[in-house]
């Protein structure tokens, strides 16, 4: 296999978040418009400069991005919707960078927008995919909350982690969090009050579990130069990977994607994971932040209890996590879930975050974890980004 | 351990009835072939035939091979557990109502890894289990664990409950008490464990052979009801419709021949007037009362067992017509199936080969014995399933026509 090539002189730029609430009566389509207005406003750029368009939403239904591109009176010459719930904003970064690097995009507006009414949710998990709905979804319909129920008793069972190990990782973002003025909790979290929630798929508690709301998030990718031109703070693209049903024979899913392409990750960005200033996972559930520590080298596989004890995970922690407070403690609006790292690792790396800023953050690993399908996640992505000045 | 049931205590008047919901039913078509085969009982899945992968969730095309020749096939449940959850919420009304809700995570030896509701004396993973296919409420395949080896009351358990339709303390009743089968019917479901079984006798003033012997016992009550009067079914409806929990139709008029051996049309339509318009009379009287208590607490109204016949498959000429009463029997049986599915009330037909009573003198032996069909129907009441096909014939009947009814149909007409 030949090596891949890098995304030399593309960045990501203009991090914008359309505030969250837990329930809107306004539609995706609404959520998605606000994203692109914003970017449009904080890059000082009009709708005709912005030639290329990937959108991501559970909630756009039946709209893909082809509906969007009328709806919001575009006409890009790049386009693609990406239905990859939490990994949505990596792979939607690194189809776009290539579009920008090869030129048949010169900017391109990544938008992922989500609306939550009040019964939608439910709605959505009847017809969450054929297999959710034939083999799942009749079995008790708890929904997400039940998937990954059985993944973190088996990891409890095997790996010897214990509630206050998911409890460590949920009460630092929760610290991360009460310094960004758009979380939606930010009532400070005691590992006494995360250990005493009540039951929700045992052995989840309600401190494990996203709260599904409504917001959007967005980036432009555009070239370095482009950047400058337009004055705006950016990052830079070191290294991307997606991976997609890995591991099928795993009888139970221990070990996402990551795995299989990090070797490829940390060569392309010529960095370890010990050079990571902070870690943006996907964290729907405490349990795949661990797997994705363990996925990404931070640790060996089963290794993830002795790395949450002997780490530290708030912003001044020695492996800040989720800065922002992430999906546990900001909430989980839909697809836009998946972007939330994102843009939260290029506000750290342009020194421009919602909250407490890393202290001299300049590289940041980003990942993502997306659609239970049946009895694990398929879609994985992680992508390393650096500041402009690194 | 599972408690075993207890009797539940008498329903206050006043108390408002539960409204039957059911748990999630829509499935794409491929994953019916798991209905298909639970209905009947057995545990079936996807077997590619090019390459021998066994897989699930259904699909359209193998896995492995990616190759569309698949079959469903029995399988062993063997299987090992590796994780669980106990549900404390759910998005669903039907299971928010039953809260809390063990579910399973589990490895099949055939290979594919399988959620499903996990019975109580399963023991915490990882151990083995026994995994099985059964109709929910909704009518629609479900897998669930079990314990690798039974366990003392194991029926009992509450999650396996709201997929079986166990007599034990509930009330039933057999439209017909006069035949032997009628008769075995009644004592399989006291031994079953119901409270109250009452006994349809159509001329109240004859005296038939076991009947009065029957109606001593303390659990059977004996009921004037001949299907073919429309007001005295309303009548019986009225007096004890709303406290059915199970009705088992085994009323049927039974007479040999077929077209040409016989004048006019009478005997043809006394058939249908017990075989088909019965059933329609009971339905319409019994149906919407029995499905206003789908879901009445413990002792809930649920099934409804026709009598048919594995005539009503493919004709057997020599019993024309009443094949073709029991063919119409059949048809009507799955309108109410559907009808009464919103309620959770399963529709369980029984298709016996030849009974050995009069009717069939001339028909060669294996013929099956009245309390084998009790047998067979209080099994399927116990189990779940929805199309019985007790005895040998019946078995044999089935098969052939599963493997090919226009062959079966020539068979039959070669005598």
């Amino acid at each position: 296999m030949s090596a891949r090539a890098t995304y030399a002189g593309v960045v990501v730029a203009v991090p914008v978040t359309v505030p969250y609430v837990r329930y809107s009566v306004r539609s995706a389509h609404w959520f998605v418009a606000r994203v692109l207005r914003a970017l449009l406003e904080a890059a000082g750029l009009g709708k005709a400069d912005v030639d290329g368009l990937c959108v991501s939403g559970f909630m756009l239904s039946p709209d893909t991005a082809v509906g969007l591109t009328q709806n919001l009176g575009v006409s890009p010459r790049w386009l693609d919707h990406v239905p990859m719930g939490g990994a949505s904003g990596v792979v939607a970064l690194r189809r776009a960078a290539r579009a920008v690097q090869c030129g048949d995009a010169g900017v391109v507006a990544c938008i992922a927008g989500d609306t939550n009414h009040v019964d939608s949710f439910r709605q959505m998990l009847g017809s969450f995919s054929q297999f959710a709905r034939d083999a799942v979804y009749p079995y008790g319909s708890g929904g997400p909350n039940a998937s990954f129920a059985f993944l973190t008793d088996y990891y409890m069972r095997h790996y010897g982690a214990t509630r206050e190990d998911f409890g460590k990782l949920c009460v630092a973002q929760r610290a991360n969090a009460l310094a960004n003025p758009l979380a939606l909790f930010r009532k400070p979290l005691t590992l006494e009050e995360y250990l005493a929630a009540r039951p929700i798929a045992e052995p989840l508690h309600l401190f494990d579990c996203v709260m599904p709301c409504a917001g959007g998030e967005g980036f432009l990718v555009m070239s370095e130069e482009r950047a400058r031109a337009l004055d705006l703070g950016y990052a830079r693209v070191l290294a991307t990977i997606e991976r997609h049903n890995a591991w099928p024979d795993d009888p139970i899913q221990m070990r996402g994607g990551w795995a299989m392409d990090r070797d490829e990750l940390y060569a392309c960005a010529a960095a370890g994971p010990t050079d990571m200033d902070f870690v943006q996972l996907y964290d729907d559930y405490p349990v795949i932040n661990v797997l994705q520590f363990e996925g990404l080298g931070f640790c060996e596989a089963g290794q993830g209890p002795e790395f949450v004890r002997a780490n530290t995970f708030t912003v001044d922690g020695s492996v800040p996590l989720n800065t922002s407070g992430g999906q546990l403690s900001v909430g989980q609006a839909g697809a836009a879930g998946g972007y939330l790292g994102l843009t939260e690792a290029i506000r750290q790396l342009t020194g421009r975050p919602l909250g407490a800023a890393v202290p001299g953050a300049r590289l940041g690993l980003v990942s993502g974890f997306g659609m239970i399908n049946y009895d694990r996640g398929l879609c994985s992505g992680a992508a390393i980004l650096s500041g402009a000045g690194a | 351990m599972t408690a075993p049931l207890q009797r539940p205590r008498r329903k206050n008047p006043i108390m408002r009835t539960r409204l039957s919901v059911l748990p999630p039913w829509h499935r794409s078509r491929v994953a019916l072939g798991l209905t298909a085969a639970a209905a009947e009982g057995r545990f079936e899945l996807q077997h590619c035939l090019e390459c021998g992968a066994v897989q699930y969730p259904p699909r359209e095309a193998c896995h492995r091979c990616l190759a569309d020749a698949l079959l469903w096939r029995p399988v062993d449940g063997g299987a090992e557990l590796m994780s669980q959850t106990l549900l404390r919420h759910s998005h669903d009304l039907f299971f928010r109502e039953r809260m809390p809700w063990r579910l399973g995570l589990a490895k099949l030896d055939c290979g594919p890894s399988v959620v499903v509701h996990l019975h109580g004396d399963v023991p915490a993973p990882p151990t083995r289990l026994r995994v099985g296919a059964r109709l929910d409420r909704a009518g629609m395949a479900v897998l669930v664990g079990l314990p690798a080896k039974d366990v003392p009351n194991m029926a009992d358990d509450r999650q396996l409950r709201e997929m079986t339709c166990d007599p034990r303390f509930r009330k039933a009743l057999v439209t017909d008490g006069k035949t032997a089968v009628g008769q075995a019917i009644v004592r399989g479901l006291i031994d079953a464990g119901a409270d109250i079984v009452w006994v349809g006798h159509a001329e109240p003033w004859k005296r038939f052979a076991g009947l009065e012997e029957l109606s001593r016992l303390p659990q059977v009550a004996l009921v004037p009801l001949d299907v073919t009067d429309a007001r005295g079914v309303r009548e019986i409806a009225a007096e004890v419709g709303a406290k059915v929990d199970i009705l088992v139709n085994n009323a049927e008029l039974h007479r040999a021949e077929g077209i040409a051996s016989r004048q006019g049309t009478d005997v043809a339509r006394a058939e249908m007037d017990v075989n088909y318009f019965g059933l329609l009379r009971l339905a319409q009287e019994f149906g919407p009362v029995m499905k206003s208590r789908g879901a009445d607490g413990q002792s809930s109204a649920t099934a409804w067992v026709n009598l048919l016949s594995i005539f009503a498959l493919s004709n057997f000429p020599a019993h024309g017509t009443f094949s073709a009463s029991k063919a119409a029997a059949l048809s009507l049986s799955q309108c109410l199936r559907a009808e009464m599915r919103p309620a959770g009330i399963r529709v369980i037909n029984v298709f016996p080969g030849p009974i050995d009573d009069e009717w069939n003198q001339l028909i060669p032996p294996p013929k099956i014995a009245p309390a084998a069909i009790a047998r067979a129907i209080v099994g399927a009441l116990c189990d779940g399933v929805e199309d019985v096909y007790p005895g040998d014939v019946a078995q044999e009947w089935f098969t052939r026509f599963r493997e090919n009814p226009k062959v079966l149909e020539r068979e039959l007409a070669a005598g």
